[in-house]
């Protein structure tokens, strides 16, 4: 992204905090958290009203316009302003410069999708790109940030409730039967659960059993506490993991398995749809062995045959299944240095966009669909008793929950710059009458913990900041809201109200 | 998209007619025609800055020798790279540096080039004694002392080691800028280091010389991966060579994907005895271009389960990597 800056791009960035990448930005919108379908809707109306939709692609490649131009309607950029925060003429500017670009991009990450209305937020990014025509050309697009080496992967491979490898769904007779020749045994043609409906199911009784695979949901889920409940009302509990979390702590059976990225072979999946070759360079500890072996074995156990393929034999049976990777051989892989799906055969070069279909006249395929969406505030609500607003993100030298970046001597922990702590804006400090290093107690509807403050001046008054990474010391998920999107099944980490309380020594 | 564009221009070289792409640089056309020429400052991933001018050849018409690392071609341009002048130069900024900065770390192509030209570093003297303020006179420009004529002066200071993932030897720096370029726009965008100090006192320092911790610096070790000669080096590197136990030889490079975020860089794991002892990112590969952050490159500890490298003896370190293979 800097390098686009360097090269001439205009960056804005919207975010509650003044963070990093907001100190690069030409313009930052700093919004109230929770409100960026009012934001998005503003921006569509002023970019109608002042005749700057793109009506061609409007015409050409979307369906669902006028319904949509009626429903941003009242998002006036006074009304917005008063909802997010961000000055209209702001807004104003915002719409203006994105509507006028040659080629502009929509980037985000957790902010958009931690929240109960996940979806609606990237519907509401959608209905700008389409707006503008700002999608399938080279330079232009949606582009959704991952924050993990392979969540993408693990959606392409089909670890989706309703979905077989290759985004191929599970309710398609032609499809599901494709996957029951090649397997040999029938596939449930129902969705299964996702994560959040899975501890639904504990809770109803549905659900006695769980095998974990390299997740640490004791800590990583929101409203932690009732997680830890759940986890412990499961009869059984199978942990696959190369450490010991706090998940396999709990569970009844621990698997030692091999770290994935540098202890076994197989492959990866960027945030551009980039497969690309993950290699054995040590051998691992003790028992540990690869996710592919335990699985083989424990298939094995079950009366089921596989023998133990290599990676490369597992990923030519996946190549046969996914049209989308059929051209994606190992060799090739390692000629390109990855490739980016489709790639449906071995001449194909891979796709550096997607959604080209779209600049077809007439359009290939379906049109694409706005969709209307409404602003919905956070689950959480600020009151009296619960005034300040949580939200919770990452620092820089660490990861997740902790486990794998805990044991690395990062100097920006040791001094202080990232670690366990609440960042508290200057104006919140004065008023709460905290200095730098001060113990605050934080409590929210579920839950409560100690922390050391640092005032940070990142931050709006009425925002509070705390990282998920360091739940031995500051557990943040005791605090978070387990209210989820239920397209998505995320859940709101981004939004909790609490209270602060200096904690007197 | 961008229209590519494939038009050559032809130049003399070595007085043999060559085509080279147009936007080309000198050194692009020396290595098509596989003329080794030395470089030191020169990254394939940063924009050269014409720092140290080892690289430099003769072009008819031009008074001065020219950078090859930076000048692009013309076409009918006429260039010998071999000529006496050129030959010269290049052994006095070498020999130059080999009498003032140790340069013992730098590559085994430094010391072929350095063998090429004949340099003889010993011929300014033996090293005058380390001075003791090269800091303080960073930030008094011209205060430097008059030299005695017959001992080489040198860049000798102590290392510094304020953290647990970097340390900065100075003594074997040649202040070429890369570490500057990586740190600033052409990678990490941090501008954490800079050079200072003027003339023969001009070094490379954090803003006023603060502790890496405490400067604007996020560990991303991008400088260590551009720097020719070792002065700032991977912690984990530096003690294993104190120890007399860093083997190049004995280490198996294996490339794989970080494991953190999902921007996919990849990764060089070196592994000796079962262990990473650095962790490096190809130049050549489109996500990075060889940079990377502090997960990528020093979040690994967690796949070796081992006695802390920094507070153990370093045999029972690597003895315990060998067991747990």
């Amino acid at each position: 992204m800097l390098k686009g800056v360097h090269n001439g791009a205009t960056l804005y960035c919207v975010d509650p905090r003044r963070s990093e990448s907001a100190e690069w930005a030409d313009v930052w919108l700093g919004i109230d958290v929770g409100s960026d379908i009012a934001l998005a809707n503003a921006v569509a109306r002023e970019i109608i009203h002042a005749g700057l939709a793109n009506q061609e692609f409007i015409r050409r490649a979307t369906a669902g316009f006028d319904e949509y131009a009626a429903a941003v309607e009242p998002y006036t950029l006074d009304r917005s302003a008063d909802i997010t925060g961000v000055p209209a003429e702001a807004i104003r500017d915002l719409a203006h410069a994105y509507a006028r670009a040659d080629r502009a991009q929509l980037c985000w990450t957790l902010g958009i999708t931690e929240h109960h209305n996940a979806s609606d937020n990237v519907f509401a990014l959608i209905n700008l790109a389409l707006l503008c025509g700002h999608v399938g050309r080279y330079g232009s697009g949606l582009v959704p940030i991952r924050g993990q080496n392979n969540v993408q992967g693990g959606g392409d491979m089909g670890a989706l409730p309703n979905k077989l490898p290759g985004f191929q769904d599970v309710a398609d007779d032609e499809l599901r039967g494709k996957f029951e020749a090649e397997w040999g045994v029938a596939v449930p043609s129902t969705p299964g659960r996702h994560l959040t409906r899975m501890f639904e199911g504990i809770e109803e009784g549905a659900i006695h059993a769980l095998y974990v695979i390299g997740e640490n949901p004791a800590q990583a889920e929101a409203d932690a506490g009732r997680a830890r409940r759940l986890l412990d009302a499961v009869d059984f509990v199978v942990v696959q993991d190369i450490l010991l979390t706090r998940t396999a702590e709990m569970a009844d059976v621990v698997l030692p398995a091999a770290a994935d990225w540098c202890e076994a072979e197989g492959t990866v999946t960027s945030s551009e749809r980039r497969v690309q070759r993950v290699r054995k360079a040590l051998d691992p500890p003790g028992e540990a062995r690869t996710d592919r072996e335990i699985i083989a074995a424990l298939a094995a156990e079950l009366g089921h045959s596989w023998g133990n393929p290599t990676a490369e034999e597992v990923w030519d049976e996946l190549r046969r299944l996914s049209p989308m990777h059929a051209g994606m051989s190992y060799r090739r892989l390692e000629e390109h240095g990855g490739l980016q799906w489709p790639c449906y055969d071995e001449e194909h070069p891979g796709e550096l966009f997607l959604h080209a279909r779209l600049w077809d006249d007439p359009v290939t395929g379906p049109r694409a669909p706005f969709t209307v969406v409404e602003d919905e505030p956070p689950v959480d609500e600020l009151t009296d008793e619960y005034p300040i607003r949580l939200t919770t993100g990452r620092h820089l030298d660490s990861y997740n929950t902790g486990v794998q970046t805990d044991g690395y001597r990062s100097p920006l922990r040791h001094v202080g710059r990232s670690g366990a702590m609440i960042d508290v804006s200057p104006e919140d400090a004065l008023r709460l009458e905290l200095a730098d290093g001060d113990r605050v107690t934080v409590t929210s509807r579920r839950g409560s913990l100690d922390a050391d403050v640092r005032i940070h001046d990142g931050l709006r008054p009425g925002l509070v900041f705390m990282a998920l990474h360091y739940p031995d010391e500051t557990d943040v998920n005791l605090l978070t809201i387990e209210a989820w999107d239920p397209k998505s099944g995320t859940a709101e980490f981004k939004a909790t109200a609490v209270r602060i309380t200096k904690l007197v020594a | 998209m961008t229209e590519v564009t494939n038009r050559t221009v032809t130049i003399r070289l070595d007085g043999t007619d060559v085509e080279v792409p147009e936007g080309a640089t000198l050194l692009d056309a020396c290595r098509s025609e596989r003329i080794d020429t030395p470089t030191l400052c020169y990254s394939d991933v940063l924009h050269p800055v014409n720092a140290c001018r080892v690289c430099v050849v003769e072009v008819e018409g031009s008074r001065p020798l020219v950078p090859a690392c930076s000048r692009t071609v013309e076409a009918g341009m006429v260039v010998q790279t071999d000529t006496e002048r050129v030959r010269h130069s290049r052994k006095m900024v070498l020999e130059f540096l080999g009498s003032s900065v140790d340069m013992s770390y730098a590559s085994a192509d430094v010391h072929g080039w350095m063998d090429r030209y004949q340099v003889d570093s010993g011929r300014y003297g033996p090293p005058r004694a380390p001075a003791g303020d090269r800091d303080e006179r960073k930030a008094h420009a011209g205060h430097h002392g008059q030299v005695d004529g017959f001992t080489a002066e040198t860049v000798a200071q102590p290392e510094k080691v304020d953290n647990a993932l970097y340390m900065r030897d100075y003594s074997r720096c040649i202040t070429c800028y890369k570490c500057v370029e990586a740190c600033g726009e052409d990678a990490q965008n941090t501008f954490a280091l800079t050079v200072a100090g003027r003339g023969f006192d001009a070094g490379i320092s954090t803003e006023y010389d603060f502790a890496l911790g405490d400067s604007a610096c996020v560990f991303c070790g991008n400088c260590i991966s551009v720097c020719p000669t070792g002065a700032i080096m991977f912690r984990s590197e530096h003690e294993l060579r104190e120890a007399g136990l860093w083997e190049p030889d004995e280490q198996h490079v294996t490339r794989t994907v970080c494991s953190f975020c999902g921007v996919g860089c990849n990764l060089d794991l070196h592994v000796q005895d079962n262990r990473i002892v650095k962790v490096t990112s190809p130049q050549d590969h489109d996500v990075t271009r060889g940079h990377l952050c502090i997960k990528g490159r020093f979040g690994y500890d967690y796949v070796q389960q081992l006695p802390d490298p920094l507070t153990s003896p370093i045999d029972e370190v690597l003895a315990a990597a060998r067991e747990s293979g």
